[in-house]
Parts: C-alpha cells; structure tokens; sequence
C-alpha cells in the first residue's frame, strides 16, 4: 500500500505535466474546433461548420492523399534503408565496440537541427549545385535538372534524410535481441543467408519494424516543415494547410482539421498496433 | 564470440552502410565548408575565395535578426528542458516498476505524447494559452511544449534502464539500514548516472533544435530554430549556412560533452 503511493508520488509529475500541457491543449483543440470565427476573432459557440468547410472540400481530400502519398512512399524508403542498415550493424558488424561506435554515428545526426540539415541540401541538389554540375561534367544531361530541388522529389530525400534513423534503432534493438542460437540453428540445418534473413530474422524483428513504421508515419503526416522548405511553396500536406489556416487566424478551420488529423493518424497507427505490443518489446 | 569468414553479405551492405553515412553526413560537411565562402561567393560552389565574413554577419543583430538573442534563450530553455526531463523521468521510471493506480493510462499518454503531430501540441498549447487569457512564452507554454516531446524520450529510456537494473542493490543498501533517500541518492542515482546523463542529452538536443513546437508557443521572443526558419525565406547568403554551422557545432559540442562524461564514468569504474 506504501509502495502503492509512493509510486503514485513519483509518477505524478509526469502525469501532471502531460495533463496540462497535452491532454487540456488537444481538449482546447476540440472545443476550439466547434466555435465559430469571422475575419478578427473566434466566436465561442457550437456550430459544424468548419468540418462541414473542410471535409466537403476537393483541396481537403487532395491535400490528405498527397500527404498519405508522402507517408507511403517515405515509409517504404525508410524501411528498406532501416532494415539494411540495422541489420548490417546487428549480424555483420563482429565487435560490440564497433557496433556501438557505428550506431552512434547514425544516431548523431538525430541531436542536431532538422531545418540545418534540411537547408544542407541546397548546394547540393540546386540549380547549380553538385549533383547537376558532376551530372553535366560527366554529360550525362546537358541542362541542370530543375526537379532537384523545391519539389515532391525533394521533400521525400529530405524525409527519409531526417526519418530513416526512426526505423533504424527500433529495427536494430529488435535484432541484437534475436537470440544467436536460432540463427545457428538455421544455418546449421542448411539455410543460405536469405532463407536466415526472412525466416528467422525478418518475423523476429517484426516489433521493431511496427515501431519503426509508426514513428515515420507519424511525423510524416504532421509535417509541415519540410514540404515548405523542401517543395518550396509547389506541394502542400496537411499541417501546411493548417499553419495557413493559423496565419489567417482562422483558428477554429485550423483546430477542425487538427481534430480530423489527429483521428486519421490515431486510426493509422491503431491498424499498425494490431501487429506488436510495444509494452512486451522495451 | 567465435571469428569466422566474413560472409557473402559483408561487403555490399558495408558498402550500403557507408553510403548511408555519407548520405547523412555529407550535406552537413558542404554546407560547413560553405560557409567560409568568400565575401563575393553565392549559396553554391564553386568558393569565391574563403573568408569567416560570413561568421562576422552572424553577430551583426540588423542583418539577420537576433541571432544572440535567440541563442541565448534557446541555451537557457534547453537547460531548463534537460533538469526537468531527467528528474521527471528519473522518478516516473522508479514509479513504473510496480504497478499503480492509472500505470497503464499514464504509458499511453506518454507514447501518445510521441506521436500526436507536433504542430497540433504547438497549436493546442498556443488556443489553451489564449482562451486562458494568458500571454504564450518561451519560459511557459514553449518549456511544457518542449517537455510533452522529451519526457516521452526520457520516459522509455528509463523504461529500458530499470528493465536491465537489478533490485539486488537497493535490497543490499536497506538490509544495511538507508533510507529510501538514501538508496537512491547513494545507490541507484551513481549506478545509472551514464543513462541520466543519456536522458538529458535527448532533453537539451531535441529542445535545442524544436521548431513545430515552438510555434505557436514560444510568444514575442523567437527561439533560435524559430530564428533559423525565419531565415531561410529571406536571406540568400551564405550567411545562412554560417548559422547553420554555429548550430550544428553547439549540438556536436553537447553530444561530445555527454557521451565524454558517460565514457568517463565508464573508465572510472573500471571495466565494470
């Protein structure tokens, strides 16, 4: 029964600062979403015309299928660059010290700044930058390629640029678990790498693949950053479409379509959940 | 572990390995080297000669904003992020290896903190501080936005440490008469510091460079990300990437004061 209390003494800070700053602001949201605005203030009432404005809109649907777009293809990029990387540092890197040493050094980049690393990308990907000056030295193409940079292409790089490590530590703390045993074992019954790989291996990394999954698709569907950096103002996502609607100060449209994302990217990573329990796998 | 012939495999996925770290690492290195771009030079190659102009740009307030200003605030939030999110993981970690009274909510708040959009907390946050009639800043509605992305970090960290950590040590320092203060302060705390010290590292890096949360919520004064963005629409010189290296030099120089301390503590105790 003390134990009881203290436990809950010392979990109370967490839940108190997780109530007032995550739990209040998403019930602000909701509530927000019902009032009704003009062009100088919002309108404490209940009224469903923002979600009538916005789900009977052509643009709300485009915007929501370019952005799962964005998830679907970014997430597939990431799982394969992930899944490679995790497995190449967990079955062929032989010494724990090299392997510790590796996986920080993908890690690092995660503790810096998204938007540098995002802004890294101009001298590359630019009009005149690297990649179309080496691609015209070599002849390859005798004009720069504009689609490079500020388009769908770049938003992509620049998402598995700054998501891929999301699925590469889940993946590789679900693989350094894989008991060796089991591995030897199918060796030694005469499987060949690849039958290793997706007999053994793949199902048994299956948590970390789901936790992988649900961390890109979650910050992919927020975002709004890097489609504004990235398409320079020529593809849209969902939190842009939000961000506008704030910079107008139409905040009960921006608050009605936080509600719908929000049930959207619950209901992705519901589906998601079915596959793992992420309590068993910590 | 027995050595054997690298197989088949080893050396394309090296290959692949490499070229993701290049991958990562390599617009970062160009934009470094950028930014010692001659005073003529532009945002790409070739460098028109090399010059620090760009360094001195920086520090020059009416040419890019506040930049000192910003530094400062966001140095002082991330401290303030790092103290509160390794004291309050530290002590919900401790808390969540029993079972209490709403455990299993408070888990799912926790991983729902980590994946509800960021800009729906910056947004929530930001209406909550309105309707309350209250001004947003950086020390107030931008500290709990930061925390509701750290505490989660800090959270499953503490969740793995306490996973590896034995009782046998606490039980030994009761059976010797401490206190619950006591164990933990002389006990638990020194055998876990490299993980805190982990913890906080997440808390000041992820706060130092948070933009979607600081949007809504960091008020009149811009925090350095906030700064940043600001930035990359109206400056076009290589300014940008000046700035770009002074950041990512501040992160590098914390992650090498962190993981220094935590191999220090490592050395320290011997191989243990």
């Amino acid at each position: 029964m003390k134990g009881k209390l203290a436990a809950l003494a010392l979990a109370s800070p967490l839940a108190l600062l997780l109530g007032v700053f995550l739990v209040v602001p998403i019930g602000t949201i909701v509530v927000v979403s019902f009032f009704d605005y003009d062009s100088v203030r919002i309108i404490p009432d209940f009224v469903w015309t923002n979600y009538d404005e916005l789900l009977f809109s052509p643009i709300t649907w485009k915007t929501y299928l370019q952005t799962l777009k964005f998830a679907a293809i970014t997430w597939a990029i990431c799982l394969l660059v992930g899944f490679t990387v995790a497995y190449f540092l967990a079955f062929h890197v032989a010494s724990p010290m090299m392997q510790t040493v590796l996986f920080l050094v993908c890690t690092i980049p995660f503790w810096t700044s998204n938007i540098i690393r995002m802004i890294s990308w101009i001298p590359f990907l630019g009009r005149n930058g690297l990649l179309n000056q080496a691609l015209m030295s070599v002849g390859a193409i005798d004009q720069p390629l504009e689609f490079l940079l500020f388009s769908d292409f770049a938003v992509v790089l620049a998402y598995v640029h700054l998501y891929a490590l999301f699925m590469v530590v889940p993946i590789f703390n679900s693989m350094v678990r894989i008991d060796r045993a089991l591995v030897e074992a199918a060796r030694d019954a005469g499987a060949g790498e690849w039958q290793v790989l997706r007999h053994v291996i793949i199902p048994l990394a299956r948590p970390g693949i789901a936790i992988g999954s649900i961390l890109v698709v979650a910050v992919v569907m927020g975002d709004f950053v890097t489609v504004r950096l990235m398409s320079g103002g020529q593809s849209a996502s969902v939190g842009l479409m939000m961000v506008n609607a704030m910079s107008l100060l139409q905040y009960p449209a921006a608050a009605a379509n936080a509600v719908v994302l929000l049930i959207v990217v619950l209901l992705m990573i519901a589906a998601m959940l079915r596959i793992v329990d992420i309590r068993k796998e910590l | 572990m027995q050595t054997r012939a690298r197989s088949r495999g080893f050396w394309p996925l090296a290959a692949f390995f490499g070229l993701f770290v290049a991958f990562l690492y390599g617009p970062t290195v160009t934009i470094v080297v950028l930014s010692f771009q001659g005073p003529e030079g532009g945002l790409t190659f070739p460098m028109r000669g090399v010059s620090t102009r760009w360094f001195e740009n920086l520090f020059e307030t009416q040419m890019v904003g506040d930049f000192g200003g910003s530094f400062l605030r966001s140095m002082t939030l991330g401290a303030i992020v790092t103290v509160v999110t390794v004291v309050v993981s530290f002590m919900a970690g401790l808390a969540f290896r029993r079972r209490f009274p709403g455990s299993t909510a408070l888990f799912y708040l926790a991983v729902a903190s980590l994946i509800v959009p960021s800009v729906l907390v910056s947004l929530g946050i930001g209406l909550m501080f309105r309707l309350a009639g209250l001004d947003p800043a950086w020390w107030s509605s931008g500290l709990g936005a930061h925390l509701t992305w750290t505490l989660p970090f800090g959270l499953l960290i503490m969740f793995a440490v306490f996973n590896r950590f034995s009782p046998a040590y606490e039980e030994a320092a009761r059976d010797l008469g401490a206190s619950p203060w006591q164990t933990i302060r002389h006990v638990v705390v020194p055998i876990l510091l490299p993980s805190l010290i982990g913890v906080g590292l997440f808390g000041f890096t992820l706060s130092y460079d948070e933009f979607a949360r600081s949007l809504y919520t960091a008020g009149t004064f811009n925090t350095l990300p906030l700064e940043i963005y600001g930035m990359t629409t109206n400056v076009t010189t290589p300014v940008l990437y000046a700035l770009g290296t002074v950041t990512t030099g501040v992160s590098f120089l914390v992650i090498a004061a962190a993981l220094g301390g935590v191999m220090l503590l490592r050395r320290r105790r011997g191989g243990g």
